[in-house]
């Protein structure tokens, strides 16, 4: 049974990951579900296997980069149109490129920053107008720890994750009075596409895990959620590491 | 032309809601325009009078609507005939403000006159009388309609479209012109008889024994009311009067005749009648003004005669409760009313009566009419009654679940449904309702009206799903 939080949404990034995981989710609990991301082949595939799972909710597809912002206008109408209205946004589209230690690539860095930050303020923004209209609704952005310290490894992926948690923070201050909620989503290590090839991880969690406690967090209008929990004591202890030892270590 | 504007609009009864770009033409040839230009380009457009449906008839959550109610002018009256053409912004309360002092009153009003007359048409309105005299459809003499196909066609009673347009919940076309022949009346004042009922099985019958001589009836049921008083309560008989009964016809036929009083017994402003029904809108509170009501009626000898002006007696809640239903707060109303047929009436609704018992969801008031069947396609009238149950909205999914078991009920029974008042049918209970041919003549005529489907509502989607089905 469909709950009235999540009944129509649109997940940002549903190709792969913890976008994937929501999407499926959210259509197999027979709530209506927009899938959008750049490749169509994969939503398609995703739509089929969800036929076949017996999913009550309708699944839809949109293709698109979220590096085409001038885009995202119209598709949203489109979008809102064909949901009938509108529950639950969520921005999961990110990428993490690998990143030399001597590595100043400016281009690299505005496809991360464009991905991560840009494409989620054109979709958010889109929707807190809808969601201010209606006076509910819920906004949902996918960070990430690395948007807790600017850490030596990856600077404008970190840079893009601290962006959106300020974005989202400044939007629940903006939109809580007309009752549109906005939740923050912290995930430590899952394991998609992103994680390929890292090592030394560790309290990894399942996409459809982390996906099941989102939509829980949707539910109970939480407004941070650390996926697991435990990593919100990570974050602790990161936010508490003095500078000059930070800066010291190689994460 | 204006730009669409972005807002939440809720059904009368606020209990739903949506999002959508809203329309608003100010003229009829900004209306005619969005239909050459604007609506082709559209995917979905819903159609909104007054707002005045309980549910979502007039809500297209997502999309575009087009609302008329700006569109108030009365394009010409005949007081000798007794025929006028309006916009379908004006609404009902206009329409009779413009009339009345000329000895005319609209043949057929529903129970608030905030109505439009395009939304009254769309729906197919009944009023108190609708067991003498039938809906509103069957007082239209003609009907301009503009059609998301681009044609503009003017359509009669013979024409083929009228049976679907009237009734067609905006399903087909937008009502551009209505062209109604009003109800010649001698006095402002009806004559009133009250007659208190013990039980619904005896309101049933003072209906029947009454129905053949009397112009309107009404009954009201004390919901809250069980075992032998199951749906006690009173009926209210109101008749014209004839020509030369009222000595001062030009006095009672002016317009501030009908308005009532700012102040209840000279005493009590009526502005505050609402926040005393908002305090009481609960089930206790509810219980005692029930008991109440009927008490103070079989009080009173057996047959209360008194005349009443013809608004105060059509839109009792409008004029004692202005703003009544902000007395059921944030959550709202939703309004379930069945109809059956003549000769399994009484048993239905004493069932239906006992599940809102079972269930423990009372409806606050309950109202039970007279009908008679009709030939519009979509048509809830039936030789039979109805019982108009309003519910305030909480526990949602509680009160969701019994509306489907009423529907369930009434298909049942052989009985049909309103989509004025509707905010919870499916699709097997309208199927089961509705004549096959009937439902099958209406889809034609929307392949043909709109073979896009662009005219749509949350109402069209929930109850005609094969129509807008798009994965």
């Amino acid at each position: 049974m469909p709950s009235p939080a999540t009944q129509r949404a649109i997940v940002v990034g549903a190709s792969s990951g913890i976008g994937e995981a929501l999407a499926w989710q959210l259509a197999l609990e027979g709530n209506d579900v927009a899938l959008v991301a750049r490749r169509g082949d994969r939503l398609d595939a995703i739509c089929e296997r969800l036929r076949g799972a017996g999913a009550t909710g309708r699944a839809l597809v949109y293709v698109h980069d979220v590096r085409d912002p001038a885009k995202v206008g119209p598709l949203f109408e489109r979008i809102v149109e064909d949901l009938h209205g509108l529950d639950l946004i969520i921005y999961a589209a990110g990428v993490m490129p690998a990143i030399e230690p001597d590595e100043y690539d400016s281009e690299k860095d505005r496809a991360v920053l464009e991905t991560n930050l840009f494409g989620a303020v054109a979709w958010l923004n889109e929707a807190a107008g809808w969601l201010t209209a209606a006076g509910s609704g819920t906004l949902v952005g996918i960070s990430s720890l690395a948007g807790e310290r600017g850490r030596r490894g990856s600077p404008a992926y970190g840079a893009s994750k601290a962006g959106l948690n300020t974005y989202l923070e400044s939007l629940r201050n903006r939109l809580a009075q007309h009752g549109v909620h906005v939740l923050t989503v912290v995930p430590g290590f899952v394991r998609t596409a992103m994680l390929e090839g890292s090592t030394r991880l560790f309290w990894v969690s399942a996409p459809d895990v982390a996906a099941r406690q989102i939509l829980d967090g949707v539910r109970a209008r939480r407004h941070t959620i650390f996926v697991s929990r435990r990593w919100r004591l990570v974050a602790w202890i990161v936010r508490a590491i003095p500078s000059f030892l930070f800066r010291r270590l190689s994460f | 032309m204006t730009e669409p504007q972005l807002e939440r609009l809720t059904g009368f009864g606020r209990a739903q809601s949506g999002v959508s770009r809203v329309l608003r033409p100010r003229t009829a040839d900004e209306l005619a325009e969005i239909f050459r230009t604007v609506v082709p380009t559209l995917r979905t457009l819903g159609l909104r009078g007054a707002g005045r449906s309980y549910g979502d008839a007039a809500l297209n959550d997502g999309g575009t609507l087009l609302d008329t109610s700006a569109l108030t002018r009365v394009l010409a009256w005949d007081p000798d005939a007794g025929v006028v053409d309006v916009e379908p912004g004006v609404s009902v309360e206009q329409l009779w403000r413009h009339t009345l002092a000329d000895g005319w009153w609209p043949p057929v009003v529903p129970g608030t006159m905030t109505t439009s007359l395009g939304g009254a048409v769309a729906m197919n309105i009944h009023g108190k009388n609708c067991f003498r005299v039938g809906p509103l459809g069957d007082h239209l003499e003609e009907l301009e309609v503009l059609l998301p196909n681009g044609e503009r066609t003017v359509c009669g009673p013979e024409h083929e479209l009228f049976r679907g347009v009237v009734g067609g919940a905006g399903l087909l076309g937008c009502i551009a012109r209505v062209r109604l022949r009003m109800k010649r009346v001698h006095s402002g004042n009806l004559r009133v008889t009250v007659l208190p009922v013990a039980s619904l099985r005896e309101m049933v019958q003072v209906f029947e024994e009454h129905a053949p001589e009397a112009d309107y009836l009404v009954g009201w049921c004390d919901a809250f009311a069980g075992g032998q008083s199951l749906g006690r309560g009173v009926v209210h008989r109101a008749d014209y009067l004839a020509d030369g009964e009222d000595p001062q016809p030009a006095r009672t036929l002016r317009a501030e005749h009908q308005d009532l009083p700012a102040r209840i017994a000279g005493a009590v402003p009526r502005a505050w009648a609402r926040h005393v029904f908002r305090m009481l809108a609960h089930a206790h509170g509810m219980r005692l003004v029930n008991a109440a009501k009927f008490g103070m009626h079989r009080a009173f000898e057996r047959e209360h005669r008194y005349l009443e002006s013809h608004a105060a007696y059509a839109f009792l809640l409008d004029y004692v409760v202005p703003g009544w239903i902000e007395g059921y707060g944030r959550a709202g109303l939703i309004q379930v009313q069945p109809f059956v047929p003549r000769e399994v009436g009484v048993g239905v609704f004493e069932e239906i009566l006992r599940l809102t018992r079972r269930r423990g969801l009372r409806p606050f008031l309950v109202v039970f009419k007279k009908h008679r069947p009709d030939r519009f396609l979509l048509s809830h009238g039936l030789d039979g009654y109805s019982l108009a149950m309003d519910f305030p909205a909480r526990r949602r999914a509680d009160l969701w679940s019994l509306a489907r078991e009423i529907h369930v009920l009434t298909a049942a029974a052989g009985g049909r449904f309103y989509f004025a008042k509707d905010s919870a049918l499916d699709p097997e209970s309208v199927r089961r309702a509705f004549p096959e041919e009937n439902l099958r003549a209406f889809a034609e005529l929307k392949r043909k009206c709109d073979p896009q489907a662009r005219l749509q509502t949350d109402l069209a989607r929930r109850v005609f799903p094969d129509w807008f089905e798009r994965r």
